[in-house]
């Protein structure tokens, strides 16, 4: 089995929870964790004559995301109703969005080390989430063999947005990448937590393969739910693995739903639903056409941060590009911004930030970042316990460099010249084995030199100091 | 002693306001009313014994959601169902005083034009027991005319309320659409649902709009008025155009006996200062009914999606899921909402969606222009609200076509979404025949004010020959 022959056509569904104080077509209150059914309203549990009502906060922040993809916001987009019967689900309907979304066609700019990637973006749009079901009793877990379902209907009428890839992604690494820095540039837009072990970021992969080279595509698989990034990876290479050795074997590869099996590593076709998906798709009749004001959209477009993938490609050119990720995915890249603007060197700063400032546990935003740079100016020239203690204390409140710069390393070497040669001088026996041929010795000396100095002396300009004056 | 035939709301809230009766011994004027004729009628599926309000009483169609008081809207799928919430309407009502008298029989969840397809029983019409009230809201229009409540509160989808009236002989409204809010009325077609007033008079029927109308903030489908109810008071019609819309007037099927009555009272206009002239509407006589019969059911069939027996209402003891939903279904649907799943399952599949409600919602455009430029000219139309008086119950149920053509003149005016008067204009073979009136939308006003001239003109005796004492 050759897999480098084959390359692999990766699209990605990706749903995000919106952070709303209430739900997406009524006022029922969304808290994580409240007693089951408690949070629960005639609209959310589909009574005779209940009407939805559209979360505004919800239509902004999909706007918001739209725009941070490059999408085109619709001047009239339309709510859709996707009709399927499940316990879950209490209109027999869900609200979603069809013809018309709030966010049509957009890119991502994916940064990778050889340039940028764009992935395109097929929509993002707006709809709300189903109950939660809890098969209980039976043997698995599972509908299948289930005693008896229960329906939490507190999540219910969450807000959704659905954002469609083009399949424009070509491995499982870079899948993941891709869904990393999205869900990092949701999350930073303020719109969802966005945490796939709670739930409030899914994932629906499409993978099919091809030969290098070849045009169009094969039957895609669909994998339903993944709920982590490591899992996403592992599903896509177990789809490109058994469907290169499926084509390459001549066996027919068909389209459909399969569920990632992390125990065995493999791929098992999903139990198909009992009815066929069609699901009537036709424009919401109890709601009318939302029509974002253009003041909104340019306010919205004006309140969008610095989107994590323009921030690595801005600070690449000055720390490369691993460390620039690294700054910008770990978020402490502010802390660098900082840094920089108040005088520090660029990889200096970047370095610092990466290392010292996260070893030490600090909060990066409560950093001084103009005492923290004056420290790192100095960073040659401080003792190395004293310049750790320094990065240690810079989130401190009222944090300041002077004491620290105070203790900076003597390496001017005519002031140290005096005390070398003193301790040379009381030191002849030291002297006399060094010149034996045991070098190691002159560690002792410096050590004295340090002593004598109380830590202050440059450590590197003692030991050139000795050297030079042992060997004349 | 008081005479609930003849006694309009507005007398009762007057009689109410000098005191010269309770709001609890009107209520029970009514009960006692309701006990002697509502045996025979079966206008009622639930009678309230008590209420609140110190105003006068009133009847709701039971697909008009009441928090406390079952709402089955006819169906044996919500049998026991008891909102836990008003519709808003009925909020607006009770902050008015109004008191629920109780709730009335409908066709199984608005769908019919006889009353017959309740699963409780049909009503039977005033002016001859052995024959309909129409339908849907044959209920609330039968005990108007029964003097079993001073007005009421309907549904019009397609003709729901005007083409009841019609046939008992009273004055429904089909509001603007969007003019009431729709929030807690069991939904039958949401694009096309709207409550209405039923009621002795024009007057009567003006002032109960004013109560209901207005924007809904649970409703987003709702608008305010963009003017206020005015109560008709002239007795005249100088100034107002109105239009005869030949094809509704000349249609197929219309009796002789209801084209004379409407054209009389089409004439009585022209002397009381109307400037009457005639107008078309081909396409939308040609297409309104194949357009709604493809909206409606559509729309029905994902409305009628969450009655499931997962949350309430009726459940079938099943083996599983799927099977569960099955059963209750079937058993809990009669076959008219079970037609209307299956045809608007079918309009809304893949591969159909296009050819069927797609096409659906273009024409429903082309007739709202239509009528949109007739109003270019005139200021109301005028046509028969129902091409016959009631006929015999059992007429038609085994004919769902011909069911279905009672309502061929309501609804073109529905899809457009405009308002429609009926006011009763005369007998035909003894039974009461409706004059359909319709305006452009908000029209409301122009409305009242043609139908109260006329309701004075025509002199039509509201109640039936057989109760009359």
């Amino acid at each position: 089995m050759a897999v480098r022959d084959w390359e692999a056509v990766i699209g990605l569904e990706v749903h995000a929870h919106l952070k709303t104080r209430t739900k997406m077509f009524c006022r029922c209150e969304l808290e994580y964790g409240a007693p089951e059914n408690t949070r629960t309203c005639p609209v959310c549990l589909a009574h005779p004559g209940a009407l939805p009502v559209p979360n505004e906060r919800a239509i902004e922040q999909t706007i918001k995301l739209g725009l941070a993809l490059d999408c085109g916001i619709a001047a009239r987009a339309i709510f859709a109703r996707k009709n399927y019967f499940y316990p879950d689900l209490p209109k027999g309907y869900q609200i979603s969005q069809y013809e018309a979304p709030l966010a049509g066609r957009g890119r991502f700019r994916l940064p990778r080390p050889d340039g940028d990637r764009e992935i395109g973006i097929v929509r993002a749009h707006l709809e709300e989430d189903a109950a939660k079901t809890v098969h209980a009793g039976g043997a698995t877990g599972r509908s299948v063999g289930a005693d008896y379902s229960l329906v939490d209907f507190n999540r219910g009428g969450t807000p959704l947005v659905e954002i469609v890839t083009e399949p424009d992604l070509r491995s499982a690494e870079e899948a993941v990448w891709f869904l990393r820095l999205l869900r990092q540039t949701i999350v930073e837009l303020g719109i969802s937590d966005a945490e796939m072990e709670k739930g409030t970021l899914r994932a629906d992969v499409n993978v099919s393969v091809r030969r290098r080279g070849e045009e169009g595509y094969r039957p895609r698989w669909e994998i339903k739910n993944m709920n982590s990034f490591t899992f996403v990876g592992r599903a896509i290479e177990a789809a490109i693995r058994q469907q290169v050795a499926a084509h390459e074997a001549g066996e027919p590869v068909e389209q459909s739903t399969y569920d990632y099996d992390a125990d065995t590593d493999r791929l098992t076709v999903h139990r198909s639903k009992e009815e066929a998906d069609d699901y009537r798709y036709f424009p919401e009749p109890d709601l009318v056409p939302v029509e974002p004001p253009a003041e909104l959209v340019e306010r919205l477009r004006a309140e969008l941060p610095e989107r994590p993938a323009d921030r690595i490609r801005r600070i690449e050119p000055a720390v490369g590009f691993d460390a620039a990720v690294e700054l910008v995915t770990t978020g402490r890249d502010r802390l660098y911004d900082r840094l920089v603007a108040a005088g520090a060197e660029a990889r200096v700063a970047a370095n610092a930030v990466m290392n010292e400032v996260a070893a030490a546990g600090i909060d990066p935003e409560a950093v001084d970042a103009g005492e923290l740079a004056k420290v790192l100016g100095a960073r040659e020239r401080l003792p190395r316990d004293v310049y750790l203690e320094a990065v240690a204390r810079s989130a401190d409140p009222g944090f300041a460099a002077a004491p620290f710069l105070e203790q900076e390393a003597v390496s001017d070497a005519s002031a140290l010249e005096p005390v070398v040669e003193a301790v040379l001088a009381a030191n002849p026996e030291q002297v006399q084995t060094y010149l034996g041929g045991k070098e190691g010795v002159l560690g002792y000396l410096v050590g004295q030199v340090m002593r004598e100095t109380r830590g202050k002396a440059d450590p590197r300009v003692v030991n050139r100091l000795l050297r030079e004056k042992l060997r004349a | 002693m008081i005479d609930t035939l003849r006694l309009t709301a507005e007398q009762a809230s007057e009689l109410v306001r000098r005191r010269e009766i309770s709001p609890a011994e009107l209520h029970a004027a009514y009960l006692e009313a309701i006990a002697a004729r509502d045996p025979e009628l079966h206008c009622y599926l639930h009678v309230c014994e008590e209420a609140e309000g110190e105003g006068i009483p009133i009847a709701l169609k039971d697909v008009i959601g009441t928090r406390g008081i079952p709402t089955t809207a006819g169906s044996r799928i919500l049998e026991g169902y008891v909102p836990v919430y008003d519709a808003t309407v009925v909020t607006r009502l009770k902050a008015r005083g109004l008191r629920i008298l109780g709730k009335t029989n409908t066709d199984e969840f608005a769908m019919g034009s006889s009353t017959e397809n309740s699963a409780y029983g049909p009503t039977r019409n005033p002016w001859d027991p052995s024959r309909v009230p129409g339908g849907s809201g044959g209920g609330s229009a039968a005990a108007v005319t029964a003097g079993l409540a001073p007005w009421a509160l309907g549904s019009d989808t397609g003709g729901s309320i005007k083409q009841p009236s019609a046939l008992c002989g009273n004055v429904g409204l089909r509001p603007t659409y969007g003019t009431v809010s729709r929030y807690g009325i069991v939904a039958f077609a949401s694009s096309l649902d709207q409550v209405g007033p039923v009621a002795r008079t024009v007057r009567d029927c003006a002032f109960l709009y004013s109560l209901i109308a207005g924007r809904d903030p649970c409703d987003s489908t709702t608008v305010d008025l963009p003017h206020p109810v005015e109560l008709p008071e002239g007795d005249d019609l100088r100034g107002l155009r109105i239009g005869v819309p030949k094809e509704l007037n000349e249609a197929e099927g219309i009796e002789p006996g209801v084209s004379a009555a409407v054209a009389r009272a089409i004439e009585r206009c022209r002397e009381l200062g109307a400037e009457v002239g005639e107008c078309s509407l081909p396409l939308s006589a040609e297409y309104g009914m194949p357009c709604y019969y493809l909206i409606a059911p559509a729309e029905a069939s994902s409305n009628l999606a969450r009655y499931d027996g997962v949350r309430y209402g009726y459940r079938a003891r099943a083996a599983d899921r799927v099977e569960m939903y099955a059963r209750t279904r079937d058993e809990g649907f009669g076959d008219e909402p079970k037609r209307r799943i299956l045809v608007g399952t079918y309009a809304l599949s893949a591969g159909y969606y296009d050819a069927f409600y797609g096409q659906a919602q273009k024409v429903r455009t082309v007739i709202r222009r239509e009528h949109d430029a007739a109003f270019e000219r005139f200021d109301a139309l005028a046509c028969p609200t129902s091409p016959t008086v009631a006929f015999p119950l059992g007429a038609r149920t085994q004919h769902p076509l011909a069911m279905y053509l009672s309502d061929l003149l309501t609804i073109p005016s529905c899809l457009a979404g405009l308002p429609g008067l009926n006011i009763p204009c005369g007998l035909s073979e003894g039974l009461p025949v409706g004059l359909q009136l319709i305006g452009p939308q908000f029209g409301e006003n122009t409305l009242f004010r043609i139908g109260h001239a006329l309701e004075q003109a025509l002199g039509f005796d509201p109640v039936p020959a057989r109760l009359r004492s």
